[in-house]
């Protein structure tokens, strides 16, 4: 492929810790003070894109759709080696589950300049869904690939490629243009250079808005969402049992004398 | 822009109570009054907390939805054999359609699958849709979505339901996607809303930290994936009335562009989901060799070895082996936790054991509070004599 790759990678702006703080009086999340960043799993992606490119040449392109803020996310990742970043931001597309917000990507990434090769996250530790990669596969009518571990090989129009699936792994032949997720096995991610985070400062950062997709209000946000979240409530937790202490040997007892009792041993 | 569906009405007294209840802080207060803004996923929390009845859901635009009838289930082989979570589903699917009053149905892809249709009638499946040809052999996203849309579309089920194995994972958004419908992921809990008969699709969110319901109003079917080892499997029922609906499969008409060049089974076949006895290893074991002496102890009791996630994280053990939110939920008669803090992400997968033992030298370690036996001790100094004692024991037995 003489003249490289076009790659997308679909990053997503998460707040930092996943472990949600509740005001025990209103139940409400707490958000002040949390810190964004790149999706984990996404840090993977662009990890992945930028060493197919070193080997093949090409353009790693990023696109976040989210609010105005979220391109501190695309920055981050032209910090580490991206060379364009893409931001897809309008009040419309706000409120959006993962089919409006997988049409909306799918739309955004045929506007910008052509693609081989879209490299999503396994899923974001927010939505923690893994569906929107797949999704824009099918409304971008790409084959698509999850969960893959490996790029084996890549020339030709094609891809091979290997999956992590419940049972083992699986190798695959693909053509291109392709999606693909990407996890935590499939590599380490580069830091940001000092340079990068200066290139990253001055970057153009590319805006979309459905003024520019001019989609039916019907398919984007929370209008285009097929799912409605009615409920939100704390998990149930089983009733504890006794907490024993001891020296070890009692203990050790005690746990025997529980598994005689649900009679395993 | 896309409307919000929430209201506030004049009645609002300004009181801001609404303003806490929203988890989407969605609201805002603008000269004395309520005013919601575009974070709102019309989740309905205010709507409960109004002291004063201010706030309404206007109503989504009736959308023709009585031609969807039947509670379907993607039956998901490999090698002919329908995995497990298929007959949880179809088990699940008897109970939802009762409350309908609708068919439950069953649809499988593959090979020289037709025994496998046969078992699922003999389960209890009213109808099973069966696509069985030689090029369907190995599972392709691609040639599967077409044939499960296009079943949809024929037979039009008002719910459709999916394991969230890795398989079903790939294939449900993409199959919801091309159907034009809502697709909830993960859920650990489903029932119908009596009033409106929807599907209610209840999943962990936020890393586990709470429960979201989520319904699919206008999208049809109502598809969801669900957890393995979350419902009891359908058995057998004693006068099975259902049958097997062979169905063309015209390969010149589906897509088919990724090649299975191979498969390689995992080295080491780990089944914690199907074990009855658990024994896992934490952060505490403080060393990879932690788990020569977990392993020890889970052969001594011919238990599988499960995992938190950062010693998986640390490479201490293989993925496969990870329990919780990002792992695998297990549901054995007895899990046993030895040096593991018992994180909510944890607990996700693994609380609704029959009993859980927890061994953790901090005697306010969360995993306490979900035990049924919580042992406050050095798991290098208690579990080593529990072996001991197991060996005693079955010696004497
Ligand atoms: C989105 C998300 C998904 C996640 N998914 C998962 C998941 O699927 N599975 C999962 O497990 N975690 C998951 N986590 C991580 C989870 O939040 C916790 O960080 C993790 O479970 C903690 O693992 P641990 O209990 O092994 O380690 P720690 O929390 O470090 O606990 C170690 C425990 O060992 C005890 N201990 C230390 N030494 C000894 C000793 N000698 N004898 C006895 N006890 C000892 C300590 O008192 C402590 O309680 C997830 C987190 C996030 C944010
Ligand atoms: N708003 C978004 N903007 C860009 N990419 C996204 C967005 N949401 C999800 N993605 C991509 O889709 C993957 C899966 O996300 P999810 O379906 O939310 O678990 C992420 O890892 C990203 O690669």
């Amino acid at each position: 492929m003489s003249e490289g790759l076009n790659i997308v990678v679909p990053i997503k702006q998460v707040p930092e810790t996943t472990e949600v703080q509740f005001d025990e009086e209103t139940g409400r999340l707490i958000r002040e003070g949390v810190a964004a960043i790149i999706n984990p799993f996404d840090e993977f992606a662009i990890e992945e894109a930028l060493r197919i490119k070193e080997k093949h040449g090409g353009v790693v392109k990023v696109i976040t759709m989210g609010p105005p803020w979220a391109a501190d996310a695309l920055r981050d990742a032209i910090s580490m080696g991206a060379d364009e970043g893409w931001l897809a931001t309008d009040r419309a597309f706000a409120g959006a589950d993962t089919w409006a917000t997988s049409l909306t990507l799918a739309r955004c990434i045929e506007r910008m300049g052509g693609y081989d090769l879209v490299i999503c996250g396994l899923k974001t530790t927010d939505g923690d869904t893994g569906q929107t990669g797949p999704e824009m596969a099918e409304h971008m009518d790409i084959p698509h690939v999850c969960y893959v571990s490996e790029i084996t090989e890549i020339g030709d129009g094609r891809v091979v490629l290997k999956r992590n699936m419940d049972e083992g792994v699986e190798t695959l032949e693909a053509p291109l243009p392709l999606l693909i997720t990407v996890g935590k096995d499939i590599n380490q991610p580069r830091l940001a250079t000092l340079r990068g985070r200066l290139k990253a400062k001055k970057a153009e950062i590319k805006e979309i808005t459905n003024n520019d997709l001019k989609m039916d209000p019907n398919e984007i946000g929370l209008d285009g969402s097929f799912t409605r979240v009615v409920k939100l409530f704390e998990p149930e937790v089983p009733e504890a049992g006794e907490v024993v202490e001891g020296t070890p040997d009692e203990l050790a007892e005690a746990i025997l004398a529980k598994l005689q009792e649900c009679k395993v041993i | 822009m896309g409307e919000v569906p929430v209201k506030v009405t004049d009645a609002c007294t300004g009181c801001g109570v609404c303003v806490d209840a929203c988890p989407f802080e969605a609201i805002d207060m603008v000269n004395d009054k309520a005013v919601i803004n575009e974070a709102c996923r019309a989740c309905g929390q205010c709507i409960d907390a109004c002291p004063v009845g201010a706030i309404v859901m206007s109503e989504a635009e009736a959308v023709d939805l009585s031609d969807y009838r039947g509670v379907m289930v993607y039956a998901e082989q490999r090698g002919g054999r329908v995995h497990p979570v298929s007959y949880e589903l179809l088990g699940k699917a008897q109970e939802l359609a009762a409350q309908l009053s609708e068919p439950v149905y069953a649809v499988i892809v593959g090979s020289g699958v037709g025994a496998g249709a046969e078992e699922l009638v003999r389960r209890g499946a009213d109808k099973v849709f069966l696509y069985d040809d030689p090029t369907l052999a190995d599972f392709r996203d691609d040639p599967y979505t077409d044939l499960l849309a296009q079943c949809c579309k024929e037979e039009k089920p008002s719910i459709f339901l999916i394991g969230a194995t890795s398989l079903g994972r790939s294939l449900g958004p993409r199959v919801s996607a091309k159907l034009q419908t809502g697709l909830t992921a993960d859920c650990t809990y489903l029932d119908i809303d009596p009033e409106t008969r929807l599907l209610r699709q209840t999943r962990p969110a936020y890393g586990g930290n709470i429960m979201a319901t989520i319904i699919t109003p206008n999208g049809r079917p109502q598809m969801a994936t669900i957890r393995y080892k979350m419902f009891p499997e359908a058995v057998k029922v004693d006068h099975p009335k259902g049958s097997v609906v062979e169905k063309t499969v015209d390969v010149s008409k589906v897509r088919d562009r990724v090649k299975v060049l191979g498969f390689e089974e995992a080295k080491e076949q780990v089944s914690i989901s199907e074990a009855d006895l658990i024994v896992s290893g934490g952060l505490g074991m403080g060393d990879p060799k932690g788990f020569e002496l977990i392993r020890e102890m889970a052969e001594t009791l011919g238990a599988a070895v499960g995992a938190s996630r950062p010693t998986v994280d640390e490479g201490w053990i293989d993925y496969r082996h990870q329990v919780g939110l990002s792992g695998r939920t297990v549901r054995p008669q007895v899990y046993i936790a030895c040096g593991i803090s018992g994180a909510v992400q944890h607990q996700a997968g693994m609380k609704t054991s029959d009993i859980i033992i927890a061994v953790n030298k901090d005697p306010e370690a969360p995993i306490f509070r979900i035990s049924s036996l919580g042992v406050v001790g050095d798991l290098y100094e208690v579990v080593p004599r529990l072996i001991e004692k197991i060996k005693e024991h079955s010696g004497r037995a």
